[in-house]
């Protein structure tokens, strides 16, 4: 699990609703299929995000073996002001993917 | 919070909504004795309650999909996500994925605006049922037919 992307407006008043769009790298290992050696192999999905902004939480999404390898996810948020956004992803393991962003506000 | 009592808005989407979800649930149960795994999913998301069919509810994603294995979507309600009246989730299922749950998309009062975008896989052509969770306790549904013509999920 690496490399989050995020693309957010270079600019926004308060009280704009605007796209955030997030991509990170993941396998999602859907647990379904086999190896070489008719294995099974075991499920190993990014299973939570979370975006806060300012402290506050904007958007959550739980994932399940239906997403895409590579989670793509887009939303939005109206601008209460100035601050940072916090995204963070978990995946089966335990894992957590942490990646801070501020928010451009005019 | 309004009085529980049946205003005709709700009576109709109501009655509208029983008529749509009849044939839906009840033709594919019937055939078998185990309700198929996407029935459970739903149920376990909506309990007894009767979701809402009226068009609120959008889902956009193609109607043809040549690869499986990432088929975008967006999925959102026309609300104005204020305390009063908003969208608390959507959820996303594959009727004929050996998993049917896709995702939930979790919504608060600074979202603005109730949509969400991914991408997801199909196993093989097959409906995809969108569900939003109102803050009254209401349910939309919409069901999207997508034809798949290379099937993901791996196997």
């Amino acid at each position: 699990m690496t490399r989050p992307r995020v693309r957010l407006p270079e600019r926004a008043k308060v009280g704009d609703v605007i796209e955030v769009r997030t991509v990170i790298t993941h396998v999602m290992e859907t647990g379904q299929r086999r190896d070489g050696g008719g294995q099974p192999i075991p499920r190993d999905i990014i299973n939570s995000f979370t975006a806060t902004f300012a402290g506050t939480e904007v958007f959550k999404a739980e994932l399940f073996p239906g997403i895409s390898a590579n989670p793509y996810l887009a939303f939005y948020m109206r601008v209460p002001g100035p601050g940072e956004f916090e995204f963070t992803w978990t995946d089966d393991r335990g894992a957590k993917v942490a990646e801070k962003q501020k928010l451009n506000v005019v | 919070m309004d009085s529980p009592a049946l205003d005709r808005r709700t009576f109709v989407l109501g009655a509208a909504a029983v008529v749509a979800i009849a044939p839906v649930l009840g033709g594919e149960a019937s055939a078998q004795s185990a309700p198929p795994a996407w029935q459970e999913a739903l149920k376990r998301i909506v309990g007894d309650a009767q979701p809402a069919t009226d068009g609120r509810l959008t889902f956009d994603l193609p109607e043809i999909a040549e690869n499986g294995n990432m088929v975008p979507f967006t999925i959102g309600v026309d609300s104005p996500m204020t305390e009063k009246e908003h969208v608390k989730a959507i959820h996303v299922i594959a009727t004929a994925n050996p998993q049917p749950n896709v995702a939930t998309f979790r919504f608060t009062l600074l979202s603005g605006k109730a949509s969400a975008s991914s991408r997801l896989r199909l196993a093989q052509t097959q409906d995809v049922i969108g569900l939003a969770e109102l803050n009254d306790g209401r349910f939309l549904m919409i069901r999207r037919p997508v034809k798949v013509t290379i099937g993901g999920c791996g196997g």
